[in-house]
């Protein structure tokens, strides 16, 4: 028996308790928040800072970012990639999330690693799933990172982008900032709005 | 043009009686992307991310007594479009209180908050794709999309899957609300699929002197049944 998917809703505006409580100091436990690399965790440090838009050019108090990546082998943690070529570093789950209403600035902050390369041929990226009120159904879109000149030029999803968008998906590098940081700003509209993928 | 959502089941990013989509949906054509690894996986959450007391919305968040409210059980399946039930697949609800009042700072909703409720929880399928949860039966609440405007009572259900392509978060409304017909975010899914997320009152599910049951299935994407390769 075929079956009708259920419909999307929006997160609306109260998702904090349900979703990321601890970061919202609620009294409920969180499981996934902006801390992805815990002290084992095998990679490069970075950090990825950025801001939400809307089509006024306002910052989006009441948006939830969501990340979904490969570790350092390239690796997702996750029955369907059973590969043994990739090695699998249990502790990462390779999964956070953040609110975008705990900073004046309406900033949301992940603390990760960068994921390998899934096959050799893609270039590391984060997948990203954007929800908020105002929206009745998710956006998918990805990050890549701006230091990886040469994977970039050969993914082939980058490839498939029109040129003149192509820089809404690549995290900037931020050489003022102690550390490694990108930074990656979703605009959900106007002239530098972000793609986003029919996944 | 052929997408890989269902625009049939799916609400669409911008439903201009739903105001605040108008700034806010994408407005660019999606962009095509085959499904890899990427897609094809997510984050695996199973009973291991559940407390004692977290599918237990009436009990979870008690300090000097019982919640007030209308006790339910909601249950049901998690199931794919083939009806294939999908096992240990966590469900994050939250929900506001009897009053319909959230305990969230940004509700600025005159209704009483309630000392024992706080409306967050969680809980993960079985083998069988089985998930169940007790709370509260949430009020309406006002919001400020239009003139009079008021959300029909409705418990936000969050979840995963088994990939990327199966995230889902949704709401579940009970049945005969008379707001259904005034509530732009209900009728922002088209015709035809808004039935699909009103829960049924279940006499079996129901537990004599204790709480009303009311069944809700929660049907997820799958990945495409013909996978596009190179
Ligand atoms: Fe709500």
């Amino acid at each position: 028996m075929k079956r009708g998917q259920t419909p999307s809703q929006t997160v609306g505006p109260f998702f904090a308790y349900g979703l990321v409580p601890e970061q919202y100091n609620y009294p409920f436990k969180s499981l996934a928040g902006g801390e992805l690399a815990g002290d084992t965790t095998e990679g490069q440090r970075i950090r990825i800072l950025g801001h939400v838009y809307d089509g006024a050019g306002d910052l989006i108090p009441d948006a939830i970012i969501e990340i979904w990546q490969a570790n350092a082998h390239g690796r997702y943690n996750h029955p369907a990639d059973d590969r043994k070529d990739n090695l699998l570093d249990p502790e990462f789950k390779g999964f956070g999330r953040v609110g975008t209403g705990t900073t004046d600035d309406n900033r949301f902050v992940f603390d990760t690693i960068k994921p390998g390369s899934v096959d050799g041929r893609q270039a590391p990226h984060l997948n990203v799933i954007v929800l908020m009120r105002g929206m009745l159904l998710h956006a998918y879109t990805r990050i890549y990172f701006s230091d990886e000149e040469d994977m970039n030029a050969a993914d082939p999803v980058l490839g498939s982008v029109p040129e003149d968008r192509r820089d809404t998906l690549i995290a900037k590098r931020d050489v003022e900032m102690p550390g490694t940081v990108y930074r990656f700003d979703i605009h959900m509209q106007g002239d530098r709005e972000t793609v986003f993928f029919d996944v | 043009m052929d997408s890989n959502r269902d625009w049939d089941s799916q609400p669409p990013y911008i439903h201009e009686d739903y105001k605040s989509t108008v700034l806010r949906g994408p407005t660019k054509p999606l962009m095509p992307i085959p499904e890899g690894l990427s897609e094809l996986t997510g984050p695996v959450y199973g009973h291991e991310a559940v407390g004692e007391l977290d599918s237990d919305l009436t009990r979870n968040a008690r300090v000097n007594g019982e919640p007030l409210g209308e006790r339910i059980i909601v249950a049901g399946r998690v199931v794919d479009e083939n009806d294939r039930p999908l096992p240990n697949t966590l469900v994050e609800v939250w929900q506001c209180n009897a009053a319909g009042r959230y305990v969230h700072e940004a509700d600025q909703h005159d209704a009483p908050l309630d000392p024992n409720f706080l409306g967050a929880g969680r809980c993960v399928t079985d083998e069988n794709g089985r998930y169940e949860f007790r709370s509260i039966k949430p009020g309406a609440y006002p919001w400020r999309n239009h003139h009079n405007a008021w959300r029909p009572n409705h418990i936000h259900l969050s979840l995963f899957g088994h990939s990327f392509v199966s995230r889902l978060v949704t709401q579940m409304y009970f049945p005969g609300d008379p707001l259904f017909p005034f509530d732009p975010i209900f009728n922002g899914v088209p015709e035809g699929a808004r039935e699909r997320m009103i829960s049924t009152f279940d006499i079996e599910l129901t537990e004599p002197e204790f709480a009303l049951g009311y069944n809700f299935d929660i049907v997820l994407r799958g990945p495409k049944a013909t996978p596009m390769e190179d």
